[in-house]
């Protein structure tokens, strides 16, 4: 039997950036918090001895323990679905700080076309530019009315940047620190895209170029370019992480208590509203329930929908009658490229993870698309991450895969090697979503959650078109064989690709089409909100979390108001 | 240390004088065991004069955490060889200590797939749904390695670290091909986790038994752990930097 604990004010379930995010604002405003984490405590002391690429980025240390849960894959509704055994083409993250502790820091804002997409682009392309079979539709909010969280989020983090990038939102303040340094790998980008009339600017970084205090006294470090980010814990505190910015923030108010060990597996609701959620102590085995005037689900996208789905709250999205929101709108990320092979050795393994610099001319809809088989687009980025020795082995089409020649061209080329990446928006189709999986479950006892997935035309269309600007980029950029990626086929699980997954909770402004309201307040129970990219109708052309920041400020101001109030927000 | 190095340059000196080195074919045992150091060693292509591609007497802890018996560790030996072979830029896999590094990979949690999915019911799938086998990966190397000495035994009769370097790499080309048949797992799938495999031992950090010297990394100028870069990040030149384990933190 489930021990009964003592009601609170708000249970976070989850702590990365979003329930970080959450019990932060939730706790300096008075309210008492408990947060909810299935994985363990982790703060710098535990990154001292990270620059292990082996155990961290081949093994995955700091990701999600597959034996205990994962999810099932299918290209689409006549495949079976199969558990995603082993790690790949993307990184679920656990413990404290979540996948904000092993992130690069890419620090976006979504364009304001991203918010008003469905409009917007019915509008200049006539309302059959995507066929129906993609769901579309406006997020219910606007750039406009988004912009002060976003900022909230920026000063939060202290992002390194510069506002000169003609083609994102008008922005009312400078970014809280500088950019970061321009290296001469950025400046050979830089000096490209210029002579291409294109309008390269520095990366947003959440790696700081100097040190930094927030508005909430937490203090940040300045960036070592020690080379070792996405994966890996920062050991100088220098990567805004939500275990050096939100956590202690939340600490500090004395209304804040984290709960490690600690799985969720039900929501429990009553009527149209939820009482609390019961967890599992991973170590003893015993069951509690921890009730609540609200609760948050600040789990991942995958997490978020599956406890909404075991918990039977809200309908699930059916893709032959279009019924149903739960689920709905999956989305990914496409990610064109090019690799440039180059004759002069380079600091390749230097770097951090935001280091970088950009393009957005071809990204949302700052080109015109009256004559292309796709809409919205990817800013193209080169990066300096710090290129490690295991994974990166670059070699020519033509070269072999082992034996005495590969080995010799992957030693040349990885001094040599650049590459041009995009973060290609990923637009919702029917076919593609989230449901439970009748056959595998966890070892909880619940159902694994179901991925049907595959990449659309518009996603081929818009990888081809991209690939082929990034090669043009760098071959402008002085390299001697320039490859761009291979045309995507089917979506794959195996290779790396991004942990950039969206949608399934997807936010709007009707219970008709979305999961939750602009407050990611659920339509269907009043004191339940889910915070985090599966709040993402369709996927821009940026990595997510500076936008899943903003929403997760502007959802926890609404949980501020509700508390005092009750009713929807809306 | 020294007393170690002792006992291995007094079993060259045994092989030296057991007429093993001349080709004289034993089976099983102590010395059946070691006829792959010498056959291979007379191999131009692998192994410069003097050193035997298979000599591991660089390595200072050489036991067995997960193989029983030399002959399978000279399939691997050999297999990763080939894969990852000693030139003219450095070291090859087994100079470098891969072998050890998979022995100890394979005995931990890496091979008992202790952090993967491992519940039934298993079924062949679609190539996007990823691995689907019921085996661990201590199982499919294992496996593997019997099929690579089968496979040699029925093309060349002989066992796999007899051959010939170009008939090791026509073995392992088929692998790659999944042009052999192998129970509960892929040829192919071998092949890709064994490549894999050699990479991650050539280029991990040292306190994994591999990158023996860190010579992986000196080939690719890669300085392995270093606290900071911000003094040179912006510099034009190519940094030549020495590199540092996390051993010597």
């Amino acid at each position: 039997m489930a021990t009964t604990l003592p009601k609170v004010d708000a249970v976070v379930v989850g702590l990365g950036w979003t329930g970080g995010i959450m019990a932060a604002e939730l706790a300096k405003a008075g309210l008492k918090v408990v947060g909810l984490e299935r994985g363990e405590a982790r703060n710098t002391e535990d990154y001292l001895k990270v620059h292990d690429e082996y155990r961290y980025a081949v093994r995955y240390e700091l990701m999600q323990n597959l034996s205990k849960e994962t999810i099932t894959i299918r290209n689409h509704r006549k495949m079976p679905a199969l558990p995603m055994r082993q790690l790949g083409s993307f990184l679920l993250g656990n413990g404290l700080g979540g996948s904000g502790t092993h992130w690069n820091g890419h620090s976006w804002i979504f364009l304001p076309y991203d918010f008003k997409i469905k409009t917007m682009t019915d509008e200049k392309y006539g309302p059959n530019k995507l066929s129906k079979d993609y769901l579309l539709q406006d997020w219910g909010v606007t750039y406009e009315e988004l912009e002060p969280y976003f900022y909230k989020y920026e000063q939060t983090l202290g992002i390194s940047g510069e506002d000169t990038n003609p083609f994102w939102g008008k922005r009312t303040n400078p970014f809280p620190t500088p950019p970061m340094k321009k290296t001469p790998i950025l400046k050979k980008f830089e000096s490209a895209t210029q002579k291409l009339g294109y309008h390269p600017f520095m990366l947003p970084s959440a790696n700081l170029s100097e040190p930094y205090t927030n508005p909430d006294g937490a203090a940040i470090n300045s960036c070592q370019y020690c080379g070792f980010c996405e994966r890996f814990g920062c050991e100088y505190g220098a990567k805004s992480s939500p275990e050096i910015t939100v956590i202690p923030t939340a600490e500090k108010t004395n209304n804040f208590e984290m709960r490690f060990r600690a799985n969720v597996v039900e929501v429990i609701k009553n009527g149209n509203k939820v009482s609390g959620v019961k967890y599992l102590d991973t170590l003893s085995g015993e069951e509690f329930i921890q009730e609540a005037e609200v609760v948050v689900l600040a789990s991942y996208v995958m997490n978020n929908a599956k406890l909404l789905m075991v918990s039977n709250i809200g309908e699930q999205y059916n893709p032959d009658t279009g019924k149903g929101t739960l689920g709905k709108n999956y989305c990914y990320q496409i990610l064109p490229g090019v690799n440039g092979y180059f004759d002069e050795q380079m600091n390749t393994f230097m770097g951090a993870g935001a280091l970088g610099m950009t393009i957005d001319d071809f990204n949302g809809d700052s080109f015109d698309h009256s004559d292309l088989d796709f809409i919205h687009g990817a800013s193209l980025s080169i990066t300096q991450t710090g290129v490690r020795p295991i994974e990166t082995n670059p070699i020519q089409r033509d070269t072999p895969t082992w034996g005495a020649e590969f080995k010799k061209n992957s030693i040349y080329n990885y001094t040599r090697t650049l590459g041009i990446g995009g973060q290609g928006a990923s637009m919702p189709h029917k076919e593609n979503f989230l449901s439970l999986d009748s056959k595998y479950k966890d070892a909880y006892g619940l159902p694994l959650l179901q991925m049907t997935y595959n990449f659309t035309d518009q996603d081929k269309a818009l990888h081809k078109y991209l690939t082929e600007i990034s090669a043009n980029i760098m071959k402008e950029m002085g390299a001697k064989t320039v490859e761009g990626k291979n045309p995507i086929t089917d979506y794959d699980i195996v290779g790396y690709q991004t942990t950039h997954n969206t949608g399934g909770t997807i936010m709007g402004a009707s219970p008709d089409n979305s999961v939750v309201n602009t407050y990611l307040q659920h339509w269907d129970a009043e004191n339940l909100f889910v915070v985090g990219a599966g709040n993402f109708p369709h996927n821009g052309g940026y990595n997510p979390t500076g936008t899943v920041g903003a929403l997760a400020y502007k959802s926890a101001e609404g949980i501020i108001k509700y508390s005092k109030t009750g009713g929807s927000l809306v | 240390m020294a007393e170690e190095k002792k006992n291995l340059s007094t079993r060259r000196d045994f092989l030296k004088t057991s007429g093993v080195a001349a080709g004289a074919l034993i089976g099983g045992g102590l010395i059946g065991g070691l006829v792959g150091y010498n056959v291979n060693g007379t191999s131009p292509t692998t192994a410069p004069k003097g050193t035997s591609p298979s000599d591991h007497t660089q390595h200072a802890n050489a036991g067995f955490q997960f193989f029983k018996n030399n002959r399978d560790f000279e399939v691997l030996s050999n297999a990763t060889e080939r894969i990852f072979p000693k030139d003219d830029l450095g070291p090859g896999a087994i100079e470098l200590g891969v072998p050890y590094f998979i022995d100890r990979q394979l005995a931990g949690q890496y091979g008992s797939n202790s952090r993967e999915y491992m519940h039934g019911p298993f079924a062949v799938g679609a190539p996007t749904q990823g691995y689907q086998s019921r085996l661990t990966r201590a199982e499919v190397f294992k496996q593997g390695i019997e099929k690579l000495e089968e496979e040699a035994n029925k093309r060349y009769e002989s066992g796999f670290s007899s051959l010939e370097p170009e008939q090791m790499d026509e073995i392992l080309t088929a692998f790659s091909k999944d042009e052999v048949k192998m129970s509960g797992t892929t040829a192919a799938f071998f092949f890709k986790m064994l490549r894999a495999a050699t990479l991650e031992g050539a280029y991990s950090d040292p306190m994994y038994s591999g990158n023996n010297n860190m010579d992986g990394w000196r080939m690719k100028e890669f300085p392995g752990h270093q606290m900071s870069y911000i003094s040179v990040i912006e510099s034009d030149k190519f940094q030549k930097i020495e590199p540092k384990s996390l051993g010597s933190m």
